[in-house]
Parts: structure tokens; sequence; C-alpha cells
């Protein structure tokens, strides 16, 4: 067992990224053998990293160098720096590992019945497994470099999955309008990652960040970091990408697609944090991301109640939540160099920001699936021409109304307990953006309630007698996130303590962080 | 966590079962049988006539009129902003990338 939880960073990768290239081959075998690989795959991955996570919880922070004669020696005999690849697991990382893993099996579950309407299953498994390597690589490694690979696996396959759909014009639109912009952060990702190893010769995050000066280049490659991270996320002004990508990619991979921006996320999390901590101007750079964080949470969510095309409406809202997320993380880092205020209200903000990461994964999730599960029965995702759908689809209805009241932030639901967090510490900071934030939850109650009045409620329509409840397969997939959403909203103060603090405390270490790698040196 | 310590999700649940075993109670003591194919069953208690099914669903783009007309100017703007040509949004990122350098250099000197 030792030995599992030695090597479970890398395996959790690993796994997926070898039943990736076994899909093709169990596609000859049968659908079933397929389906297995890839559900067992992701479900051994899930397993390694929950034991990964209580590891880190217990023992704190893990380090995986590979290549090395002992999995911990991250700086070879007489040298001074890290050169080999390193994966750096703390609390925040394992945080979104759980997400990844989570979302991914519930994903795929879902999309077992999608397929059967489809062809091209195999390719469909080999990209869901791929995006779930890049999103596990990217939270896991240590390396910036890697930071870029991993960024391009989860790019090209989030893009292709977009696209899948080909016989839909808008689903190749889709997928190009992703690919050019990812290729676009990537790039600049890349010549960020340039600037920084030209002048410190090491990509070890942690080296890095040990060695850095915070010179005029260091400023420009935060500047190209922050904001390509911040398109990938789809904060405003550069979310446009998101309704036109997020709408079309088929049932099972949007939230995957919307957790892959997740990923980004925590990449611009780390890059802020542990790359640079206090070396920057944080109040400067705290206040960029709060602004960000308002634009994407006011223009979300007014954009999000005109929309007729519910997932173009569940897309514009996935954009205004992520702006809680910013917001939160923003307030606890512009108050990052003041300890008084940072223990005072700055890391209950980012712990409220990073519960709102997981919450927001499970109940947008779960809208996604939702909304996939009435174009799988209906045929359009046009609400104008939807009604009376509780009749005919009672369990996706339940999932909406426990979906769309933990997202508008209804109490009980686990939305209400991280945007209170986020409210309260935010009012200590700046009374305006609480009271910003407060306003843009009711507007996501209205337009929720006219998706739901739209869709599911009214009399029955003669067109849509013949509709049934979509497979079980599909409604596992709901099932598995409307349970794991309960579970939050029952017992908040459990998760908080139990992976968000550790989070959030592993998020303000920087030293520790640097520690792990580099030791004494 | 300051606002965890005065917020229990359970006491909320417990709650709203009690207020909806007391709306169950009284809604028990009410009229159970009624005459399908009566008056009791129309929409209108007048006697109206209702409309077909399509005609009376609220559809989604009927919903909020007073809300959008309210913000016409401002959805005017954001929509007209929301092109949909990729070269516009290489254009924002390029802007939003100048902006915070512009920012994070000030930002430096003050």
């Amino acid at each position: 067992m030792d030995s599992l939880v030695t090597h479970s960073s890398i395996l959790a990768i690993a796994i997926p990224l070898l039943a990736a290239f076994l899909t093709p081959l169990a596609s000859k075998v049968g659908d079933r053998a397929r389906n297995t690989v890839v559900i067992g795959a992701l479900a051994l991955a899930e397993f390694l990293v929950i034991i990964l996570a209580r590891d880190i919880y217990l023992n704190g922070l893990h380090v995986y160098t590979l290549g090395a004669a002992a999995t911990d020696l991250t700086i070879p005999e007489h040298y001074m720096v890290p050169v080999r690849i390193i994966l750096e697991v703390d609390a925040m990382s394992v945080f979104m590992g759980l997400i990844t893993t989570t979302i991914s099996l519930a994903g795929a579950i879902y999309s077992i019945s999608f397929l059967k309407q489809e062809t091209g299953g195999d390719r469909f498994y080999t990209l869901l497994l791929l995006l779930a390597v890049g999103m596990l690589g990217l939270e896991f490694t240590g390396d910036m470099f890697n930071f870029f690979v991993f960024l391009e696996i989860l790019s090209i396959s989030g893009a292709a999955l977009a696209a899948f759909r080909t016989r839909f014009g808008d689903a190749t639109e889709g997928g190009f309008k992703y690919i050019v912009i990812s290729a676009v952060g990537a790039l600049v990702v890349l010549f960020a990652v340039g600037i920084l190893y030209a002048q410190y010769n090491v990509l070890s995050m942690a080296a890095l960040a040990q060695a850095i000066q915070y010179t005029a280049l260091d400023k420009i490659a935060l500047a190209l970091l922050v904001v390509a991270l911040a398109m990938k996320l789809a904060s405003v002004p550069l979310h446009m990408w998101a309704p036109d990508t997020y709408s079309v990619a088929p049932a099972g991979t949007t939230p995957m697609i919307y957790v892959a921006s997740q990923a980004c996320l925590y990449g611009m999390f780390r890059v802020l944090f542990s790359l640079y901590g206090v070396s920057l101007d944080t109040l400067a750079i705290g206040w960029i991301v709060i602004v960000l964080g308002v634009l994407s949470m006011f223009v979300g969510v007014t954009m999000a109640v005109h929309q007729s095309d519910i997932k173009r409406l569940m897309a514009y809202h996935a954009i205004s939540q992520s702006g809680y997320m910013l917001l939160g993380i923003g307030v606890g880092l512009a108050v990052l160099a003041d300890p008084q205020a940072l223990a005072s209200y700055g890391r209950e903000a980012i712990s409220g920001g990073i519960f709102h990461i997981i919450n927001n994964a499970l109940y947008k999730g779960l809208l996604f699936l939702t909304a996939e599960a009435l174009f799988f029965s209906l045929g359009t995702r046009d609400l104008n021409k939807m009604g009376g759908m509780f009749r005919n689809m009672r369990y996706t209805a339940i999932f909406f109304i426990v979906g769309a009241l933990a997202i508008s932030g209804v109490p009980p639901f686990n939305g209400f307990t991280s945007k209170l967090m986020i409210y309260e510490s935010v009012y200590n900071f700046s009374p305006v953006l609480a009271v910003i934030a407060m306003l843009v939850s009711i507007v996501t109650l209205a337009s929720f309630t006219k998706a739901f009045q739209s869709a599911f409620t009214g009399p029955a329509l003669p067109q849509h007698d013949n509709i049934r409840e979509v497979p079980k397969p599909m409604l596992i997939g709901m099932g598995i996130l409307a349970i794991a959403i309960v579970f939050f909203s029952l017992f908040p103060s459990l998760v908080v303590n139990t992976i968000v603090t550790p989070a959030t405390d592993a998020l303000i270490d920087q030293a520790g962080y640097i520690g792990a790698v580099m030791g004494g040196a | 966590m300051a606002s965890l310590s005065t917020w229990s999700p359970i006491v909320l649940v417990v709650a709203f079962l009690i207020l909806v075993a007391v709306a169950y109670f009284f809604r028990s003591r009410g009229e159970a049988r009624y005459k399908e194919g009566t008056a009791q069953t129309q929409v209108f208690l007048a006697g109206e006539e209702a409309p077909e099914p399509e005609k009376r669903h609220i559809r989604a783009q009927n919903m909020y009129w007073g809300f959008f007309q309210a913000l016409k100017q401002y959805y005017q703007t954001t929509m007209n902003a929301h092109t949909g040509i990729i070269n516009d949004y290489i254009i924002w990122f390029t802007s939003v990338v100048a902006i915070a350098a512009v920012i994070v250099f000030i930002a430096g000197m003050v």
C-alpha cells in the first residue's frame, strides 16, 4: 500500500493515458469491453487521487521525481537545482485532482448511452481520457514546461471533443474557436516560460519561485501568464469563445471542458501564489483579479438571463460563477502582504473562492448534463420549443431543480455556503463588491426560474407526447453529481475543514512549496 | 471559518420538513373528491374556453420583457461586443494583456 501511495501521483496520470491508447483496441472487442476499460481506468484514477489526498492531509506535500533513484530525490547529487521532471502535489493540487476525477467519471458514465446514437466511440473515449490526463497533469506538475505540455494536451483533446459531432456546423465552429484561443493562450504561456527560463535557467516552479526577482521581464511574463490563463478560464472580456464551445460539446464532455477551464484557474492561482507569491505587488494584481471577477459575474449573468438556448444559458452562468472564484481569491491576494487583514478576512475569502470551485464543478456539471438530457430527448436546445417536460422527464427535472437551487445560492444548498463565505469576507474588503455579488446571485435565480418554467412547467404539449426519460446511465451520471451536491450541502463544515482549508493553507504557504523541492538549497 | 460557525443546514432542513408536515396536514383537511368533466376541472371558473396548450405556455422569449427593456442600452452595447468573430476575440486578448502589463508596471513604480 505504501508503494501505491508513493507512486499514486504518476499512476493517476499514467493509467488514464494508457487507457486512452488501449480504448481503440478494446473497441475492436466490443462496446462493453471499451466502456469497461474507460470506466475502470477513471475509477482507478479516482481511487489513486483519493489515497493520495489522504496521504497529503496526513503527511503533507507529496513530491515525485521521475527517473531519480529515489522519488523524493528532487536535486541530483552535485547539482544545485532540480533538473528532472517533478510532480509536486499539495492540498490545493489534490483538491483539483478530486474534482477532475469525479467529474470525468460521471461524464464518462453519462456518455455511454449518448454514444449509442453516434459513431466513433473509440475516438471519443480516447479524447475524453486524454482530457482527464491533461487536467491531472496540469494540476500535479511542479514544472513550468510540463505545465505548458499538459495545457496543450487539455486544449487539443477539449477542442476535438467540442467538434466531435461534425454533422452540426456549430460544433465544428465551437471546436475551431476553442483550438484557436487555446493555441494563442498556450503560445503566450510558452513565451512567458521562455522569459523565465532565459533569466533563471530553471523550469521547476519551486526553483523559479526561489530565484524570482520580479524584474521588468518577470512582470511581462506575469501579465502574459495571468491573461492567457484568464482567457482559458473564460473570464470577461476574454469569455466569448465559451458559449460557442460549451453549447456544442457532446453529452458528458461539457462539464469536463468546463472543469478544464477550472484547471486553468488553478494554474493562474499557482502562478500568482506559489511562483510569484509575496514578491509581486499583491494589491495591484489582486485588484486586476477582482476586476476580472466582477466583470465575469455581472456580464456573465446578464447575458445568461437573455439566452433562449439552454446550453448557451448554462455557458454564460459558468462564466458568471467563475467570477465568484476570482473575486474571493482576488481579495485574498490583495491582502496577502498584510498579515492582519489576511487573518481577519483574506484567508476566508480564499477559502470561499476555493470552496466555490468544487461546488460549482458539481452543480454546473449537473446542470450541463440536464441540459444535454433535454437535447437528447427533444432534439433541440431552444427553450422556446420546450414545455411541460416535468411530466415526461421527472428525474431530469428533479436533478435540474437541485442544480438550479445550488447555483442560485438558495439555502441550504452548497452554493449558498461558499457564496456566504465570499460575501462576508469580501464585505470586509469592500461592501460594494459584496453587494454586486449578491445582486448577481438574485439574477442567477431569475435566470434559472426562466429556464425551469420554459422547459419543465406549463401544459403538456402534444408534440412532446412521445418523449420519455433519458436512459439509466445518463441518470446515474447526473445522480452521482446530485448526491455529491446534497452531501456538500448538508455537511459544509466537514468539507471545508477536510479539503478546503488545507487547500487554502497550501496555496498561501509559498515557503512550504519551495522547501519541498529545494530543501535547504 | 467565521461564516460557517453560525450556519447549520441541518437546522434549516429540519425546519423545512416541519413546514412540509404542517402544509400536508392542512392539505389533507381539504376536499379529496372532484368530478371529472365538470366545471371543477376547467382552467377558468368563469367557464371561458382555455386556449390550446401551445398558446397558453409562456415561452422563454416572453419572460422578463420589462427587465430587458429597462436595460436596452446595456444589452445593445454588450451584444454588439459579442460578434462571434475569432479575430475580435484575439483583439480583446491583446488589449487585456497590454492593459495588465501597464498596470503591473505602473504599480511597480508607485
